[in-house]
């Protein structure tokens, strides 16, 4: 499968969420709003993006650095958002 | 703008060159759904770089709501705009109070002076980058959206490129319930003319 010249196919699970230290207004609405559910046992809530796409190079390397330059550049907004990448081959 | 001095026109956001312009608006509205992030598409616009150009050469730059949103993330400006405190989208008038004088919107203004301009907003609440202490040009007098310093308008170092998240145009005919607009517009235009002449 990794012969000269072959090219790999995977699929990027991106999870882009607001920094630590930057409050999370829709994560802590929803806290707020699980124990009228009956949910009481439940903390530190947040919420963030889930992207997926699919991409194709020459190694797995090769393409989580590339997903990682296109979070920098545009998918996350460094200055209040984190990101963390998965690849897996298909 | 034509009745503060300037003689404006339309540069079309697919455009590359902005036509010998002394100066920008980014004005407010929505752009490419303002999907992902508010300006984060529109902030890739072909007429962007050069907007960047002029502002790296010291002309004025105004953006204002979303454009202030796509200068954010064009990183022209500090900081980012997250979602209003609230989660509520605002459309209200808001007292404004002049914080630093030296800067291309505020040139001519008071420090401390008051202003009645409206907001129309989801994505107003200004976050700097962590750390960093930008040049605050407005502040609301009484904070809306959770903006960080009541940051209602910051400006980049040289104090050439500010965004805001008020709408000053609609607050330029009495009619329309506040004049106070038009003196941030003249600001932009007498920045203009320092400019040009320098």
């Amino acid at each position: 499968m990794s012969s000269n010249g072959s090219r790999v196919k995977a699929i990027a699970r991106i999870d882009v969420m607001l920094k630590p230290g930057i409050s999370d207004v829709q994560g802590q609405v929803v806290e707020r709003s699980l124990p009228a559910m009956g949910w009481e046992n439940v903390s530190d809530v947040r919420v963030g993006k889930h992207l997926e796409l699919v991409v194709e190079g020459a190694s797995l390397e090769v393409l989580k650095e590339q997903v990682e330059k296109m979070c920098e550049a545009f998918l996350a907004n460094t200055v209040i958002e984190s990101y963390a990448v998965e690849l897996e081959p298909i | 703008m034509r009745r503060e001095g300037a003689d404006p026109d339309y540069v079309w956001h697919g455009d590359a060159d902005l036509r010998g312009a002394d100066a920008v608006i980014l004005p407010g509205g929505f752009a490419h759904g303002d999907y992902l992030r508010t300006g984060a598409i529109a902030r890739f616009s072909p007429v962007m770089d050069a907007v960047a150009g002029l502002a790296s050469a010291g002309a004025p730059v105004l953006g204002i709501c979303n454009g202030f949103q796509i200068l954010a993330e064009a990183h022209l400006v500090p900081g980012a705009l997250r979602r209003n405190e609230g989660l509520r989208f605002l459309c209200t008038w808001t007292d404004l109070e002049v914080v630093d004088t030296d800067t291309i919107a505020t040139r001519g203004l008071e420090k401390g002076q008051r202003l009645r301009i409206p907001i129309n907003h989801y994505e107003g609440n200004y976050t700097p980058p962590e750390g960093a202490e930008p040049r605050v040009a407005f502040r609301y007098v009484d904070n809306p959206n959770g903006a960080w310093q009541n940051a209602a308008g910051v400006a980049n170092d040289a104090g050439n490129v500010v965004g805001m998240m008020p709408h000053p145009e609609r607050a330029s005919e009495s009619w329309l319930g506040s004049e106070d607009g038009r003196l941030v517009l003249a600001s932009l235009v007498e920045s203009c003319r320092v400019t040009t002449r320098a």
